[in-house]
């Protein structure tokens, strides 16, 4: 094979060409001692004797960390951070996770010095505007999905699920009976049953019907008296809308058992559909997917969760409300078109108007909380980032969000669905899941596939999920590609699938443009080495 | 609609290839009466300047330019700028977790070197790659404990963060998990060891404590592990102020550490994002919750790093799995990394010994005000101290106030037996003439009719 081959040559691939990337030794190989990247101010109050002050406390041995200089781990950090792919670079249709362009006015503002120096104990009177910030991102979000209440305390996605699951735990307790198990799709993130058992829960796995959906049917059957949610994503993991959500409501609601939605795929409704308004009871949001705050690979995320007013009780503590009793946070918010921007004046508060009408403020006062999930209120950098976000848009550009990422992932399905098998005709919303029927036959898997794009200057789809999809490639695109990005896309799909008719090993060995091969993963988990030791120096690159 | 990068042309052109007549043709599939035919009632589309503007506001609506003595578990330390520069390149921000090795090894390599660093500071093995905070990061420490030695009751000291016991009562309700709550010797604020004691038994999965604790107190950790141990039970130590770590002796006998790294370059965001992150003793590595980042060798036998032991988590494991954790706070973790490769070995411990210094001075200066007194100075301390005053919390907060000061938590929010007590924290970046100004507001206290 000619390299050209092996790194896809400019006629099937127009988007990348090899560059070469630095070494970096990790900061403890680059360490000597004496440098120094930092320097404190004097000390302005007598010094101390640290030992004699903390007797047997006091910490005879220095942590062994690095010692280097300020150029030194600028460069560290750069070289290591050019190793990784990233949506600034290019399309990252990694299905479930919206990989979206993250705008960089949310972190200017998100560092504004009153918001990001706030203490979370300062007292509400001199926090009002930071209160007025998370206020105001309840309303939108409670508009956006149709609900009565929120919380923004969970710090994720999870965390919201586990947040979710209590107040449904709570609310049929407070009915009697907090009931045994909870119902939950074989299409499902792992998250879910992983969530109900935390939340002290059996799980009932619900099979999916023929189009990937809810099994009406099995879904009579195995609600009882005894269930207490169903947990589902809608769009379903398959991408597919369910159009039958009304009746699954019905059915679990008869039986008094009620609808939970996991909002991963949030980004194909707003605007178009509210969950509050086709039967949901209680939902989480994924700031870090649908309000485009930045996934920092791997987090922090934040998982807001929406309720309707029945649950709104149960709610974790505290919950904002307005000092004299105007609006409570079940209370639905804003006016149409009326955006409410009451900063013009930047004044300062005293504690003692505190006392006075319309001041926010948290109350803990909440007898039948679930309690806290989390210290102090959530992870309010993220809020603040998402908050600017829907400012940027409103509600034409979250509308038109939502219709292109729609559109891009039925543009994909339709330039590949002859290509590739679609196990589900079911029409697409935001995402397409495509089978690796026809590349299996001739010996070549989808997380082989995935790792050819890498080739190909594209971020690999999802792999093997979702599990009723054998051999799953899960692509969602986002509103955030533009039409060329998507076309070289396809184009790399079309020339992989090529690839795997007339030379499979090519693709079965890649990545093959990577600065570092397959990594032999058995070996890292059979005897895990998980930090550094002066002793575990291996051919360094 | 500037993060929409199509034309309307392109769009019609892409819709005219799918075979849609219109783009409601793809949202057919949601029946119409579910359908919203109207605006969001949003504010409308904002411009950048505008949107900057807003926030600005807000920002200059909290109180800014207060002098602040705000600590309980949340910290005001210098944070290096390159922190900002660095987590801010697109190539760290904008990527996902680093499932796929091959193309994210500085991800990687970054977490890799963030565990390590853990390790080094708290004197255990192993680290995760972080867990959302201090309080959840406990709470699975406790329910880890309880896959560790099968048994399903926690001691937990009552100087361990009131927000963070909080949490891991919600945690343990629906986990059939007792938690009995021990409390602190009145003169030294440290865990009352024959309470302790006397609540450990051979059912007791773990004893968790924090240091230093809330009330700044640090722990006495030999003795602790020396009780814990003996019924079999696993000792937690909670660490909710990181630097202290510079100066203070690790807790070397815990099995687990949870650390809140918040201290470590991540600024106050008004509670988060912080970051929480578990370490323990090698043994216990399987049933640790979260990610965890492993060194391996690639095909040419280079050195790279991935995320490791998998099975224990949630993608794989379903319900079985350790935790439901997925998303932690990788950026943070990241910021944490930069903020401990800038002080190193020497500046951690030279600005652990400033916050000592500064605490001392305005630990004196206010404890030695009229109608001011420590209390528990019958132990060590790190940067916090207890006030108790002759004057109301409230009323001293509101003179306080008057001239530009935050002054201490009011602890009988938590603990209604600290009658008039206050928690105050001075750091590196608290003056002298902040503290000096402060103690003069306290020692000017009208004379009451």
């Amino acid at each position: 094979m000619t390299t050209d081959t092996i790194t896809p040559a400019s006629e099937a691939n127009k988007k990348v060409r090899p560059h070469p990337t630095q070494n970096e030794a990790l900061l403890f190989e680059r360490s000597s001692p004496g440098k120094r990247a930092y320097k404190l101010a004097p000390l302005d109050v007598p010094a101390v004797d640290a030992k004699a002050l903390l007797g047997e406390a006091h910490r005879s041995q220095s942590a062994q960390l690095p010692e280097l200089s300020e150029i030194e781990i600028i460069r560290h950090f750069t070289r290591l951070s050019t190793w990784n792919y990233a949506i600034d670079l290019g399309m990252y249709p990694l299905g479930s996770c919206t990989m979206k362009y993250n705008p960089r006015v949310n972190e200017y503002v998100a560092r504004i010095e009153g918001l990001a120096e706030a203490h979370p104990y300062r007292p509400d009177a001199l926090a009002q505007g930071i209160l007025e910030v998370i206020d105001l991102l309840q309303r939108c979000l409670i508009e956006i999905t149709g609900m009565d209440a929120i919380t923004l305390q969970p710090a994720a996605g999870a965390h919201g699920e586990f947040t979710g699951i209590l107040l449904v735990r709570a609310w049929h307790e407070s009915q009697g009976n907090p009931r045994k198990k909870i119902l939950i799709p074989d299409s499902a993130h792992g998250t879910n049953p992983a969530t109900a058992a935390i939340c002290g829960y059996t799980v009932e796995n619900l099979k999916s019907n023929a189009e990937g959906g809810i099994d009406l049917e099995a879904l009579t059957r195995q609600v009882d008296e005894e269930t207490a949610a169903l947990m589902l994503t809608n769009p379903s993991t398959i991408g597919v809308f369910e159009s039958q959500i009304a009746q699954i409501a019905e059915i679990l609601h008869a039986k008094g058992a009620l609808l939970y939605m996991d909002g991963a795929n949030m980004n194909a409704l707003v605007g178009k559909t509210r969950p509050g308004d086709f039967g949901v009871d209680v939902m989480h949001l994924n700031l870090h997917k649908t309000f485009s705050t930045p996934h920092g690979g791997g987090g922090p995320g934040s998982g807001p969760v929406a309720c309707k007013a029945f649950l709104e009780p149960f709610l974790p503590i505290p919950v904002l409300v307005r000092k004299k009793g105007t609006e409570g946070p079940g209370t639905k918010g804003l006016d149409v078109g009326a955006p409410s921007f009451p900063l013009s004046s930047a004044e300062r508060v005293g504690a003692h108007q505190l006392q006075q009408a319309n001041l926010l403020a948290w109350n803990y006062d909440r007898p039948q909380s679930v309690g806290r999930v989390r210290a102090f209120y959530g992870n309010v950098g993220m809020f603040i980032r998402a908050l600017a976000y829907i400012l940027a848009n409103g509600p034409d550009g979250l509308r038109q969000t939502t219709e292109d990422a729609v559109l891009n992932a039925n543009y994909i399905r339709k330039k590949l669905e002859g290509i590739y098998d679609l196990p589900y005709k079911t029409a697409s919303m935001h995402e397409v899941v495509f089978s690796d029927k026809r590349q299996a036959a001739k010996g070549v898997k989808t997380g082989e596939i995935a790792k050819r794009l890498i080739d190909y200057g594209f971020h690999p789809y999802t792999v093997s999920f979702p599990m009723i999809v054998h051999g799953a490639l899960m692509i969602e695109p986002t509103e955030s590609e533009s039409l060329e990005e998507l076309d070289l896309f396809i184009d790399a799909m079309r020339a992989i699938a090529k690839e795997v008719e007339q030379t499979p090993e090519l693709v079965k060995s890649a990545p093959h443009s990577t600065r570092v091969g397959k990594m032999d993963e058995v070996l890292a988990a059979r005897k895990p080495i998980l930090r550094w030791a002066p002793a575990v120096r291996p051919n360094a690159r | 609609m500037r993060y929409l990068p199509k034309s309307p042309a392109e769009r019609e052109r892409m819709l005219a290839e799918i075979g849609a007549a219109s783009i409601d043709d793809l949202f057919s599939t949601i029946p119409a009466s579910h359908r919203l035919n109207r605006d969001l009632a949003v504010p409308r589309a904002q411009a950048e300047s505008e949107i900057i503007d807003y926030f600005r506001a807000a920002g200059q609506k909290n109180a800014t330019g207060y002098a602040s003595f705000l600590g309980a578990g949340a910290y005001r330390h210098h944070r290096p700028v390159i922190i900002d520069s660095l987590v801010q390149r697109g190539e760290f921000l904008t990527s996902y977790t680093p499932y796929q090795a091959e193309i994210a090894q500085g991800t990687l390599q970054a977490i890799f070197e963030f565990q390590t660093m853990i390790a080094e500071l708290t004197g255990m093995d192993v680290a995760n790659a972080s867990m959302y905070d201090g309080s959840t990061g406990a709470a699975e420490a406790v329910r880890m404990a309880m896959r560790v030695t099968g048994r399903e009751k926690a001691v937990v000291a009552a100087s361990v963060h009131p927000e963070y016991r909080e949490v891991m009562a919600t945690y343990a309700r629906h986990q059939g998990l007792p938690i009995s709550l021990v409390g602190y010797n009145p003169e030294t604020g440290r865990i009352d060891q024959d309470a302790l004691d006397a609540a450990v038994t051979q059912e007791t999965a773990a004893v968790l404590v924090q240091s230093p604790n809330f009330f700044g107190v640090v722990e006495d950790i030999p003795a602790i592990a020396a009780i814990a141990h003996a019924k079999g039970a696993l000792l937690i130590v909670s660490i909710a102020e990181a630097i202290s770590l510079g100066v203070v002796r690790p807790p070397v006998e815990a099995d687990i550490v949870s650390l809140e790294a918040q201290s470590f370059g991540v600024a106050l965001s008004y509670g988060g994002p912080f970051c929480g992150v578990l370490a323990a003793k090698e043994q216990f590595v399987r049933q640790m919750p979260g990610r965890l980042v492993g060194q391996t060798v690639d095909s040419s036998g280079y050195r790279g790093f991935v995320l490791t032991l998998s099975t224990r988590e949630q993608h794989i494991r379903r319900e079985k799995a350790t935790s439901n954790i997925c998303t932690n706070q990788a950026l943070v973790a990241l910021m944490a990394t930069i903020f401990l490769s800038v002080y190193g070995k020497e500046g951690i411990r030279e600005l652990a010994e400033h916050n000592l210094a500064k605490a001392d001075y305005a630990a004196k200066k206010l404890g030695s005000r009229p109608g001011a007194k420590l209390l528990f100075t019958g132990a060590p301390r790190f940067h916090e101290f207890v006030l108790q005053t002759e004057e109301a919390p409230a009323a001293l907060a509101e003179r306080l106030i008057e001239n530009e000061i935050v002054g201490g938590v009011d602890l009988s929010r938590w603990y209604p037996e600290l009658r008039n007590c206050t928690l105050w924290c001075a750091t590196e970046v608290v003056t002298r003439a902040q503290i000096d100004a402060a103690a003069s507001v306290l020692a000017a206290r009208p004379v009451e009719a």
